[in-house]
């Protein structure tokens, strides 16, 4: 059976006197090397050279804090059951009085933990957030030796209140825009007269 | 009996039933959603007004439309009737438009009240409302109250259906709560924050439609959507004892009645079952809760769509009929696909 048509026949005759020297198919090989040492590099010297990403783009995530540097994650659960990796797991617990200006509403989430072995960047955690609180940012989840260390917690998703992360990009006016629009919704009401006359039809 | 026809579809019922109870006979799409009435209570329903619906023909005598809508749920049938729910744009806009004032004082705290999930009004809000609100005033607001040590009172959320008086007059020997004041300020509470204590107080917090009372022993412990439920009995001298009990993991985080396709209590609880048994060991577990695969609920949950028991005591009746036959059930033979 033929699969491709790029198939040869092997033949095996007595090799000529040319293809016994051997050199024209060495010179031949070592063109080829050399052409390479000509060609521009395929690998950068990172991470003193980075490439560029596009503005979107979906690294690491980040909590963040409100102008007043309050938690603003409430502990819904959206992003989790948004998560088609279940990647986000989180612990609930009640505000006590006089951590109004650790946590914004009155739940807050104890323990939140991303597991980024099971991550896939997909971003579903971000749009399903109402609280504006979880973002993908343009940082790299670096490499490590234990899979336990991939579990990050609050410590390393919360933005420290000295050392803000910049998420504006995600938050442009288009983005605004797009989120409030109301045609982009799934197209809810197009959807529900479509339902609707079906079942009159029917 | 009375011949009622309810968006084209006909069915007849014994005189006296109301058009929602008619409905609800024929079941499925055409059910008005409502928020106040609750077939197991008495003298429920007439506050809420979602289940308004379009009366075309007032009866086989009087054939005049009635002039607006009414209310579903304190309308009797008559006969001829017929009635239109969501086969009628105009019903379905005054109908956002109800759920549009009952949104009015409902503030949107959804991410932090527990009851999100299994909240009637989220769900008449997605299906029914409109996708923002148009109220730009301040919303009324309230302490929270604790009624007891079980049961919490978030007066913002509640949107004054009367369930939670109604089975308080008729489940309990007396009430200590009820409506305060009248119009705007009207709230539900306690005389002088007395508490509600007597064995089935609890069962305030299962008809409940949104999140005004909540179980204090479950507030804030998890998401209704990551706790599994499954139904469990056990021998209670002053319930049935029948309820559902909701895991995550190994633990019992919460335990409610049992609930219709219509978010309805099937039977009431004591408040025994339901605040202090949260050990695996009180119970008989009977099996998982079936869960509309629509509602948030069942996310991640992985419910086998068929009885297991059921399909292989079928399998060994037909084996034993294949018996004579002398032929052998391969591996496969519990797989439903290969039915």
């Amino acid at each position: 059976m033929q699969l491709t048509n790029r198939s040869k026949v092997v033949v095996k005759k007595e090799m000529t006197l040319m293809e016994r020297l051997y050199l024209p198919a060495i010179l031949a090989g070592m063109w080829i090397t050399i052409k390479h040492f000509l060609r521009k590099k395929a690998t950068i010297n990172y991470p003193e050279v980075k490439r560029p990403i596009a503005q979107v783009y979906r690294g690491m995530h980040v909590l963040k804090r409100d102008e007043k540097g309050a938690e603003r994650c409430t502990a819904c659960g959206l992003c989790a059951v948004a998560c088609p990796a279940e990647a986000i797991t989180m612990i609930a617990e009640e505000r006590k009085a006089g951590e109004e200006n650790l946590y914004r509403e009155e739940k807050y989430a104890a323990t939140y933990e991303i597991n980024m072995l099971r991550c896939i960047f997909c971003g579903d955690c971000e749009e399903a957030c109402p609280k504006e609180a979880i973002f993908l940012t343009d940082r790299i989840v670096p490499s490590e030796f234990l899979r336990n260390d991939f579990v990050y917690g609050k410590d390393k998703l919360v933005e420290s209140v000295s050392q803000r992360v910049d998420v504006s990009v995600r938050q442009t006016k288009e983005v605004a825009n797009f989120k409030k629009d109301n045609k982009q919704q799934h197209n809810i009401n197009d959807l529900k007269q479509f339902f609707k006359n079906a079942l009159i039809k029917h | 009996m009375a011949k009622v026809t309810i968006d084209g579809k006909t069915i007849e019922v014994p005189d006296g039933t109301t058009i929602l109870n008619a409905a609800r006979m024929i079941g499925g799409e055409i059910v008005p959603p409502a928020m106040c009435y609750y077939s197991k209570l008495k003298t429920s329903g007439g506050y809420c007004r979602t289940c308004i619906v379009k009366v075309t023909k007032g009866s086989e005598k009087d054939p005049r439309p009635m002039p607006k809508p009414v209310a579903s749920c304190r309308t009797t049938v008559m006969d001829g009737m017929e009635v239109q729910n969501i086969t009628s744009p105009d019903l379905l806009e005054a109908r956002a438009g109800v759920v549009e004032f009952l949104l009015v004082n409902h503030p949107l705290d959804c991410p932090v009240c527990d009851q999100a999930g299994e909240c009637h009004l989220q769900d008449l809000g997605y299906e029914n409302g409109k996708v923002k609100t148009r109220y730009e005033f301040k919303r009324r607001t309230f302490e929270m109250i604790d009624i007891g040590d079980k049961i919490k009172l978030h007066m913002n959320r509640c949107i004054l259906c009367y369930r939670c008086v109604k089975v308080s007059d008729q489940l309990t020997p007396y009430r200590v709560h009820g409506v305060l004041n009248r119009g705007e300020q009207a709230e539900i509470s306690t005389y002088i924050k007395n508490v509600i204590d007597n064995e089935f107080s609890g069962n305030v917090i299962d008809v409940c439609p949104v999140g005004a009372l909540t179980d204090k022993t479950f507030r804030f412990k998890s998401r209704v959507w990551f706790t599994k439920p499954v139904d469990a009995h056990r021998d209670c001298p002053t319930c049935s004892g029948k309820v559902r009990i909701w895991f995550k993991g190994a633990d019992v985080l919460r335990v409610t009645a049992r609930k219709d396709e219509y978010g309805e209590v099937v039977e009431w609880i004591c408040n025994n079952c339901r605040f202090d048994k949260k050990q695996v060991s009180d119970w008989t577990i009977e099996g998982p809760a079936h869960i509309s695969k629509h509602s948030v609920i069942s996310a991640n949950h992985y419910e086998t769509p068929f009885a297991l028991s059921a399909l292989k005591a079928d399998v060994k009746k037909q084996q034993k009929k294949l018996e004579g036959k002398k032929v052998e059930l391969g591996e496969g033979a519990l797989n439903p696909n290969n039915k």
